[in-house]
């Protein structure tokens, strides 16, 4: 503040120079390095992807505002996140409609539906990744891109993610594609590895989530939370007898990382609350082992967050704040032999007298 | 079948509203409210069981001797008529205040197509007499279930600005399709 004398002013007195504009470019900052990594593992291709996504996402939600008479908020980054948020979670090697259609469906309807920013109750993108699923259920399971197979030959090698060669033929099969156990997790922890465009580096997601906890985005709750119930139930549950599993394995694979700090710890759909996000961070954790383990699909983590955005609602209003101010005045006790006689006139003038 | 997985099947995966897709109106009708939906809830989960015990009976002993099976719809729905008649008459003399805090929904569950559902489901799949009616409150409890996450979702939607077109019951049913992709996750989990 410039000014040094005492400064009066109506509430709130906590200032930031936080904006919508700032955190969002500053999140889709700290995404981009893995979208360069991909470009370099699965190709140039995925550079297109992302600036479809992008570009339906931004041009749905101007078409949106402009529609429905608001003013146009394009370039606060919201839509441009959510876009490269929605190419993120699709694999490297599915047709530009899917992108395009996927933000559509994430703005006009999860979100413009709504009302806007600040009002979905589903992350846009991870939502429309589950419209896509089961629109396009073909391409949104089987367009992998082999790392690096871009350089050879002039199309795309198809091959299998290291989650579904877990589920469906088991650890084993899984070590002899990916090499050696330690191999196979520095390269899965690198980031050298089929799967989504922007899940595959855990070390480059892990460091964007450090920085964004560095600048005060987010909070360490949820990722911790969620990360930490993976691994215990990883552990606990994921070997072929109790507390044999193997934890590293399930945190570098799938889009764990990507889901912990970038998609559950998105504002609109989490808690505010400290302790509401440790509860949320670990039922996402857990629902996601959940749908590894016994559910149909390879890969949990997407829809283990859209179920704790189902629930967050209910979360959010169990975890209210204590009020710092004087109670309440308690209501005056009604007379109880005539519930029915005239209540709303007698009830409004009592509650006049006790403002009063 | 084990029971334990029978209900979290009920309740998850086969989620009697965001699977199947049934009893649709009370779950736009009465989530505007928690405490309401939990009524509503209860409601249902009790009606559910009575009347799947009852049309059980009534399907082994009548419909099925008799070949009368294409009276089955009709006989259910009288069934379950006479059953939430006799239940809201119970309430009323019994438990008046629980009585007036349920008020219209309580005859309304005569017309809520998940308790038909859940009784004719039951039928459908050849449970025995105990798995049945397991089943019916299992899938009674996840109606619940769904019921309170909207009502949640509901409470939240009245303070956002939804277009003017869809307010209201528009924009519950794109909720409540959107929850459905969401349960999507349980897809494939128990057979």
């Amino acid at each position: 503040m410039s000014d040094p004398r005492f400064h009066v002013s109506v509430s709130p007195h906590l200032r930031d120079t936080a904006t919508i504009g700032s955190i969002m470019w500053t999140v889709s900052a700290a995404l981009a390095p893995q979208l360069v990594l991909a470009a370099w593992i699965f190709g140039p291709r995925v550079l297109l992807l992302a600036a479809v996504s992008v570009g339906s996402c931004v041009l749905c939600e101007a078409a949106m505002q402009r529609g429905l008479g608001k003013k146009v908020t394009v370039r606060d980054g919201s839509a441009v996140l959510t876009g490269l948020l929605l190419a993120y979670v699709l694999p490297p090697g599915v047709p530009l409609t899917l992108p395009f259609w996927g933000g559509v469906f994430a703005m006009c309807i999860a979100k413009h539906l709504f009302g806007g920013l600040g009002a979905n109750f589903f992350n846009p993108a991870l939502i429309a990744r589950a419209f896509l699923a089961v629109g396009f259920p073909v391409a949104m399971t089987t367009a992998w891109i082999a790392p690096f197979a871009w350089h050879g030959a002039a199309d795309a090698v198809s091959t299998a993610t290291p989650l579904y060669l877990l589920k469906h033929y088991g650890a084993a099969a899984m070590f002899q594609q990916y090499g050696a156990h330690a191999e196979a997790l520095r390269h899965f922890f690198l980031g050298i590895r089929p799967g989504c465009v922007g899940e595959t580096s855990t070390l480059l997601l892990l460091l964007g989530g450090l920085v964004l906890i560095w600048r005060r985005i987010i909070t360490w709750h949820i990722p911790a939370a969620m990360l930490g119930t993976a691994a215990l139930l990883a552990w606990v549950f994921g070997g072929e007898t109790l507390f044999t599993g193997d934890p590293l394995l399930h945190l570098v694979t799938g889009g764990m990382f990507l889901g912990a700090f970038f998609m559950a710890t998105d504002y609109v759909t989490s808690p505010s609350q400290p302790r509401a996000k440790l509860l949320y961070g670990v039922g996402a954790g857990a629902l996601t082992m959940l749908i590894r383990f016994k559910g149909g699909y390879p890969e949990g983590v997407c829809y283990a967050i859209l179920l704790m955005n189902c629930l967050n609602p209910v979360i959010e209003n169990a975890f209210r704040p204590k009020r710092f101010a004087a109670p309440l005045p308690k209501p005056e006790p009604k007379p109880a032999a005539k519930p029915e006689a005239k209540p709303a006139p007698d009830a409004s003038q009592k509650d006049g007298e006790g403002r009063k | 079948m084990d029971y334990f997985l029978m209900f979290i099947s009920a309740i998850f995966v086969n989620n009697i509203l965001l699977a199947q897709y049934l009893g649709n109106c009370p779950y736009l009708g009465c989530s505007k409210e928690k405490g309401v939906s939990i009524g509503m809830g209860f409601a249902v989960v009790f009606v559910a069981v009575m009347a799947t015990a009852f049309t059980f009976i009534i399907q082994k002993y009548i419909l099925v001797p008799y070949d009368l099976g294409y009276l089955q719809t009709i006989v259910f729905i009288l069934v379950i008529a006479g059953l939430v008649q006799f239940v809201e008459m119970f309430l009323k003399r019994m438990v008046p205040p629980l009585y007036k805090s349920l008020g219209i929904f309580l005859p309304l569950i005569t017309t809520n197509c998940a308790v038909l559902g859940i009784a004719i489901l039951v039928q459908r799949k050849e449970y025995d007499f105990a798995t049945a009616v397991f089943y019916s409150f299992a899938a009674g409890m996840g109606f619940m279930l769904a019921l309170v996450l909207m009502a949640g979702i509901r409470e939240r939607l009245a303070i956002a600005r939804v277009p003017k077109a869809f307010e209201g019951t528009a924009i519950g049913l794109v909720m409540a399709g959107l929850m459905s992709l969401a349960f999507f996750a349980f897809k494939g989990m128990i057979a």
